[in-house]
């Protein structure tokens, strides 16, 4: 049995390892250590309701200060752990203190990547990944103001959305084709693209960036498509799994921390949660993924409990992930692949849609947009790995429910 | 502030005072109810706050939206009196409500 569970990074994954443990009558001692200023809290409205302004930041936090009393968690808080110490399990902090544990959990979440751009470093220029970049960049969504978006991915595509909104004057560069290139088929990119374009966004897709300079108090953005003006930049060009600590302390690094279906490390003492792992995954080609959703950092934490209790259960749910932008709900679940077939359900000018990714016959993922039942039913034909005929999902008349 | 009594599928009852313009998830949530697991926080996309609403309130709160009800569709254990906690909305006029949790939200 752990007598002393000690977590690092104190974000989505682990404030649901300490619910978790909890309900199921964990009793050793719980330490969470945390890099930043505030308890767990849900990052997806950054760049949706909170960045808008219509949601307190109280409702940010995942559980309330009292669940960690409550659930007789130590708390170190503005505190950053620099290294682990497996022979002697102990976990050196900011400072010098040391923590010793019997098992540790690694759940160090990812940081924003920076662009490599001359220019990318003046003021100006703001990432999002925390609630204070989200502070930073509030009191910037003024009606009028100009802002060049740097990547069409979904963050930046969301933060397009709250932006055109607010009446900015927004620009969009995306050095790929296609908006949400990594992440969906080119029919929702090209859905997607209109919707913007309709809410007077720019979009410049193909375009390469030169560099960045100061131009009286504005910013010059000087790209392969010509100069874009604008009064502050948003980043938003992907992340960084927060791997360095696993890797100094001799842990199995490739594109995040090396974790098996029970996010376990190599290290029997020491588990890894959530967008700093590397995991295995029945549902992608390669067999391994590293998987940057709030389902993802839920489920492995309640397999990473379950293993703790001495109950270990196999992790292998469908990976599932939304995004919000203006009136559009878009939910998708599995995992996409280039080589897939894909087969739309429903006119995307219904603005209600869904487009079914088929491998070998088998539903491997569905992108839904204001499509619930497409989304919550794909979902089941995903996991049970059903073989759907193309032309039976298409129809519009049979309804999800009948697909099974 | 009203008071919104939630039931534990095992029977288990509290009634806590809920903040006006918070859900009925967020309710249970920052009260450390337990029954409601409410992955995705509110948004709408994940289904796990099921709950059901004492019968004389189903006309006091505010109607499904289009995306409520078909999440619920696909929900384990529906009934008529079935909501998603995180699209109620609280306000004064709901002081009193009752729901309860089902058995499982998965
Ligand atoms: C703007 C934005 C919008 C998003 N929208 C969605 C969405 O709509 N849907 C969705 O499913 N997902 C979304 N995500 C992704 C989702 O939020 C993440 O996948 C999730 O937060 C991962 O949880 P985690 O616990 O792994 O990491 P995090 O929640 O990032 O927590 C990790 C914590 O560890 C801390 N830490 C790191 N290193 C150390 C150290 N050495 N010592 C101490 N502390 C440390 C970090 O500071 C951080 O607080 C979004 C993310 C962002 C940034
Ligand atoms: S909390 Fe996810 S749908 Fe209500």
């Amino acid at each position: 049995m752990t007598d002393s569970l000690l977590i690092v990074g104190a974000g989505q994954a682990a404030s649901q390892l300490i619910a978790s443990l909890r309900q199921d009558g964990f009793a050793g001692a719980i330490t969470l250590v945390g890099e930043e200023a505030y308890i767990p809290y849900q990052r997806p409205p950054l760049s949706k309701a909170f960045l808008a302004g219509e949601l307190a930041r109280e409702r940010l936090f995942i559980k309330p200060e009292e669940f960690y009393a409550e659930a007789k968690v130590t708390l170190h808080l503005n505190t950053r752990a620099t290294a682990i110490d497996r022979a002697r399990k102990v976990v050196t902090l900011e400072g010098g203190n040391e923590l010793g544990y019997t098992a540790l959990a690694l759940t160090t979440g990812s940081r924003v990547r920076k662009l490599p751009l001359p220019g990318a470093e003046l003021p100006g220029c703001y990432y999002l990944r925390g609630i204070a970049d989200v502070e930073l960049l509030q009191d910037k969504l003024k009606a009028g103001n100009r802002v060049a978006i740097i990547g069409a991915g979904y963050i930046g595509l969301e933060v397009a959305a709250v932006a055109a909104k607010h009446k900015l004057k927004v620009t969009v560069l995306e050095a790929l084709p296609r908006v949400m290139a990594r992440a969906a088929c080119t029919e929702l990119s090209a859905f997607y693209e209109e919707q913007h374009r309709k809410a007077g966004v720019d979009i410049r897709c193909n375009t390469k960036l030169e560099a960045i300079e100061k131009h009286g108090s504005a910013l010059a953005i000087k790209t392969s498509g010509g100069i874009v003006e604008a009064d502050f930049v948003l980043i938003g060009i992907g992340i960084v799994p927060n791997v360095e600590l696993a890797s100094a302390a001799g842990l199995k690094v490739d594109n995040g921390i090396v974790v098996d279906d029970h996010a376990r490390t190599q290290d029997p003492a020491i588990y890894s949660i959530g967008d700093c792992t590397n995991l295995p995954c029945t549902y992608s080609t390669t067999g391994r993924i590293r998987l940057e959703s709030v389902q993802n950092a839920i489920d492995q934490a309640k397999h990473a409990a379950l293993s703790l209790m001495g109950k270990p259960k196999a992790y292998n749910e469908v990976p599932w992930f939304w995004s919000d932008q203006y009136d559009l709900k878009l939910q998708i679940a599995g995992l996409g692949d280039p080589g897939d077939q894909i087969v739309l359900r429903g006119d995307p000018t219904s603005r209600s849609f869904a487009a079914f990714r088929l491998r070998g016959g088998v539903v491997a993922a569905v992108e839904a947009v204001n499509a619930a039942p497409e989304y919550m039913m794909g979902r089941r034909l995903i996991a049970a790995r059903a073989k759907v005929a193309p032309e039976r999902l298409a129809d519009k008349t049979i309804p999800m429910k009948d697909m099974a | 502030m009203a008071k919104i009594k939630y039931i534990e599928h095992n029977g288990k009852e509290h009634v806590v005072d809920v903040k006006p313009g918070m859900s009925v998830m967020e309710g249970a949530v920052k009260n450390l109810i337990p029954g409601i697991d409410a992955d995705c926080g509110g948004a709408c996309a994940c289904a796990t706050c099921h709950v059901y609403v004492g019968q004389e309130w189903l006309s006091k709160i505010e109607p499904m939206q289009e995306m409520e009800k078909t999440m619920l569709d696909f929900a384990e254990g529906v009934e008529g009196n079935s909501r998603l906690s995180c699209q109620i909305k609280v306000t004064d006029a709901l002081d009193g409500l009752t729901v309860k949790m089902p058995k499982s939200q998965h």
